[in-house]
């Protein structure tokens, strides 16, 4: 296997971008990735996208981003694994060119999700839950986390202070990515006091709705030695994995088996643990997600992910920062997107470009992307080459 | 939108509670499944799940899906029977502030959706507090 490096990233603008079209979207956020990288060319693209079918009725998203990069006859697929659709064309990439299949690869995601009212963007998101045996009992996705939630609270005592104050520091961390969507700062009685979308969670417990895209070039690090214009980024560790599809067949409803799993193999791959990082993204689709991500890769012990949370060993600053970026929260989510806007940020860091928000002498991050209740997850480990 | 055919598919599991029980390592699962998850077997026999339990977990929908919006707010639970099978069920007739993990629940035919824009009316099991 070859090792493989990223050598440019890149976003589109993100947001409610009622002027922007998916595709579009797309384009940019490729070019910002494809200028970054300094190449001309790419042999081959993997695009996330969850549901274009459901959010804008475009589906065959691998050719589409092609043609209208004008890169036909290149291949070009789309890869779904609900919100985890980018992290699993990260991988799929990865795959492409450690195998030797390819070399100078594009890698992103993508997510159109306003072209639908609030209803229609519930209904489309449910698509990743059961349909037949939790969404046609009327649940929605912050439904099944609050679910989670409660369950976390009773068996960890994990509390509703706790959940908030993930909302409160991923807001700050936003605020200083000049990037992010809600770059507003909240304050805990702001989050306690936002309307109840599923009890225990509140409207600021949950990520937005957003329109954009992401983008990444990789190649082999022997040649991104010779062909980038920035210091390239090695990819050391890859997981994935999967879990059941509906929360009633969880044999730990608090714990995220596919996100432990995933990170078990990048954690082996790379050779390190979870001691051994500096800077992680995690999925905080909703704030007991944060939580529980931590407890999955092992940066504190089960149940331990509130009090952490509480003491800021994840603030910028504290022990091991989580979601600088501003995380799904403060950032955005652009579902078939964020898992390659996660390898944006820790390139960012492992660059030394994140200005505000830097980890000083950041060298080694990982990035952690889900897909529905975490019945798809997958992890990647980064590192200064 | 929920279709004739699609509803009709699952209707031995919303009307008669019917789960698959491995013959060779007796665990249950609803829905049934033709390969069990634990053991691998291929056979299963057909069981009526019971109808009482515990709660184990809810929340209360107060966002709901477009079909669900005019219910809004409702409880989803989590519920365990009797058995040790866990579903996912709607809990209804009790407010809120009524409800309390660990509760004994009974399990009962109710209308989950109405005729219309959401497609057919469906019928399945819903939760309701043990009095
Ligand atoms: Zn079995």
């Amino acid at each position: 296997m070859r090792d493989v490096a990223v050598i440019g990233v890149g976003l589109s603008a993100w947001g409610e971008l009622w002027d922007r079209s998916l595709r579009d979207l797309f384009v940019e956020a490729a070019l910002n990735a494809v200028e970054d990288a300094g190449v001309d060319s790419v042999e081959a693209i993997f695009v996330g996208c969850m549901t274009g079918g459901l959010f804008a009725q475009q589906e065959h998203i691998g050719a589409l981003v092609a043609d209208y990069l004008g890169v036909a006859p290149i291949p070009a697929t789309r890869t779904e694994s609900a919100c985890a659709s980018a992290g699993a064309a990260f991988r799929t990439a990865l795959m492409a060119v450690d195998s030797g299949n390819h070399d100078v690869v594009l890698v992103g995601g993508v997510e159109k999700m306003t072209d639908v009212d609030g209803g229609g963007a519930t209904a489309a998101l449910a698509a990743a839950s059961d349909q037949e045996y939790e969404a046609f009992h009327g649940v929605t996705f912050p439904g099944l986390y609050a679910m989670m939630a409660r369950a976390h609270m009773a068996k960890y005592g994990t509390t509703r202070e706790q959940l908030g104050l993930v909302a409160v520091k991923n807001h700050e961390n936003g605020s200083k990515n000049p990037h992010a969507q809600f770059p507003m700062k909240v304050t805990l009685e702001q989050v306690l006091g936002s309307v109840m979308v599923a009890d225990p969670l509140r409207i600021l417990d949950c990520s937005p709705i957003t329109d954009g895209a992401s983008a990444a070039v990789v190649c082999p690090l022997e040649m991104a030695e010779k062909i980038a214009k920035k210091a390239p980024v090695r990819v050391t560790g890859s997981g994935q994995a999967t879990d059941s599809i509906a929360l009633h067949q969880r044999k730990d409803l608090t714990f995220l088996e596919s996100t432990a799993a995933a990170a078990a193999r990048a954690y082996d791959m790379a050779g390190c643990g979870p001691g051994d990082l500096d800077v992680v993204e995690v999925h905080d689709c909703f704030t007991i997600s944060e939580i529980m991500v931590m407890e999955a890769l092992g940066l504190v012990e089960k149940g331990q992910g509130g009090p952490a949370v509480e003491a800021g060993e994840t603030a910028l600053g504290g022990r091991i920062p989580v979601n600088t970026s501003g995380g799904l929260k403060s950032k955005g989510h652009p579902v078939g997107a964020t898992g390659v806007a996660q390898i944006h940020e820790i390139v960012t860091q492992l660059r030394g470009e994140a200005g505000d928000r830097q980890v000083a002498g950041a060298r080694r991050g990982l990035a952690q992307n889900m897909g529905g209740t975490g019945a798809s997850a997958t992890v990647h480990i980064l590192e200064v080459a | 939108m929920l279709t004739t055919a699609r509803f009709w598919r699952e209707t031995p599991q919303r009307y008669r509670m019917e789960a698959g029980r491995c013959t060779s390592c007796g665990k249950v699962w609803y829905p049934p499944r033709r390969i069990c998850g634990e053991c691998k077997g291929r056979e299963f026999e057909t069981v009526r799940l019971p109808d009482e339990g515990t709660l184990y977990t809810y929340t209360v929908i107060r966002v709901a899906p477009t079909a669900f919006v005019d219910q809004a707010p409702y409880a989803v639970a989590l519920v365990d029977l009797a058995d040790g099978t866990r579903i996912m069920c709607q809990l209804v007739d009790c407010e809120p502030e009524e409800i309390e993990l660990g509760m004994p629940v009974r399990l009962e035919f109710r209308r989950i959706l109405g005729e219309g824009e959401a497609g057919m009316l469906a019928y399945a099991h819903k939760a309701v507090p043990k009095r």
